[in-house]
């Protein structure tokens, strides 16, 4: 799968290693640092030494560096910055403009969440995912808390366990 | 109106000189008590990107809400949350970036205003552009208004309005002749030195000129 993630941060850097390590086609944007000296480094700074995709440092609505970053194939495109608005702009440029099949976004504020989803793009906010998960951990719902605890700590081994390389 | 940074400020105040009722939301507390000191209680601290912000501010029962702020992907956010949750029938934009217009219309926000794109009309109206001005573009459409002053040697001197070779869709609205409007049909014979009002779609300005020009 050829998959573009926007926005390297804790989680973007985290998806992107480990759909790397599946051997899907990755490639990651994130926006420049104020810094343009330290910008590469500090903004990849959470993509595990592995990574053998592509780096692309610019701002993820922006048409000229989504097609850098190959949005014209992707399979998937993932919409993970800090800003609600930006992954919302994102998504959709990906969606109605590149006509990407498969387009998440994330979005904090639930409401903005749900409007979106009506429109089509697939959001989720981490507010309700994130607390959905600690109640079913709370409650012992197995169904929820423990499938989705394995995995994700499974995942978490194999970052930590990951030598670190300066990159 | 979404945003109270210089333009929306100014931009307030020039709506409620010309009577017009006003809300401003501004999520910065500082701007927002800043923008209250002068403009009053219509001053709401709120991110306007927010569906209640939205809906407290009363954009459910506005005219129009024009998003300003410094930033594209929230006014766009604004717009569209406006449209789709409170079901506000006129929503414009600030694009900062210009490149961001087509952007937006794609994305269902008609429209938008670019500061960069209003300046650099004006700059191409005010710079000597041999003689073909394209002068405002007519919001809601795709089409312009573009100026153009008949130069020796060129192909319509001394030539009927009906035989210049336009775009089909572009029409001739009028001329001014030695500073007096007039009236333009195929049959007027236009003169060197006559400026031809033309409208046309914006995507054909290249074939308006080449008709004017040669």
């Amino acid at each position: 799968m050829n998959v573009v993630i926007v926005g390297c941060g804790r989680v973007g850097g985290f998806l992107a290693g480990l759909l790397d390590s599946e051997g899907h086609r990755v490639s990651v944007v994130d926006i420049a640092s104020q810094s343009p000296a330290r910008a590469e480094r500090a903004w990849f700074q959470h993509l595990p030494g592995s990574f053998k995709g592509e780096t692309i440092l610019g701002d993820g609505t922006d048409l000229e560096v989504l097609r850098q970053a190959g949005v014209e194939r992707a399979d998937a495109v993932l919409a993970l910055t800090e800003g609600d608005n930006r992954n919302l702009m994102c998504a959709q440029i990906a969606q109605k403009i590149f006509g990407v099949k498969q387009v998440i976004a994330k979005v904090n504020d639930p409401v903005r969440a749900q409007t979106y989803r009506e429109l089509g793009i697939n959001t989720f906010s981490r507010t309700t995912i994130l607390g959905t998960l600690l109640h079913a951990m709370l409650q012992e719902d197995r169904e929820v808390g423990e499938v989705l605890m394995r995995k994700a700590l499974a995942h978490e081994a194999d970052m930590v366990d990951e030598p670190v390389k300066v990159r | 109106m979404a945003g109270a940074g210089e333009v929306g400020f100014h931009l307030s105040q020039a709506l409620l000189e010309s009577g017009h009722e006003v809300t401003v939301i501004e999520a910065d507390r500082r701007r927002a008590n800043f923008v209250k000191e002068r403009l009053g209680s219509i001053v709401m601290n709120a991110p306007a990107d927010e569906g209640r912000a939205q809906m407290e501010a009363g954009c459910s029962r506005a005219d129009a809400l024009i998003a300003v702020t410094g930033d594209d992907a929230k006014n766009l956010v604004i717009c569209q949350l406006a449209k789709l949750r409170c079901h506000t029938p006129r929503v414009i934009a600030r694009v900062n970036n210009p490149k961001n217009e087509i952007v937006f219309k794609t994305l269902g926000i008609d429209e938008t205003i670019s500061s960069t794109r209003v300046l650099m009309n004006v700059i191409e109206q005010e710079l000597p552009s041999g003689g073909f001005m394209p002068l405002m573009s007519l919001a809601g459409s795709a089409n312009e208004l573009i100026e153009a002053e008949i130069a020796i040697g060129t192909p319509p001197a001394g030539k009927t309005v009906g035989s210049l070779r336009l775009p089909t869709d572009a029409l001739v609205g009028g001329i001014i002749r030695k500073g007096k409007l007039l009236h333009a049909d195929d049959e007027t014979k236009l003169e060197v030195g006559d400026r031809v009002m033309v409208f046309a779609p914006t995507a054909s300005e290249s074939e308006v000129r080449k008709a004017l020009f040669g």
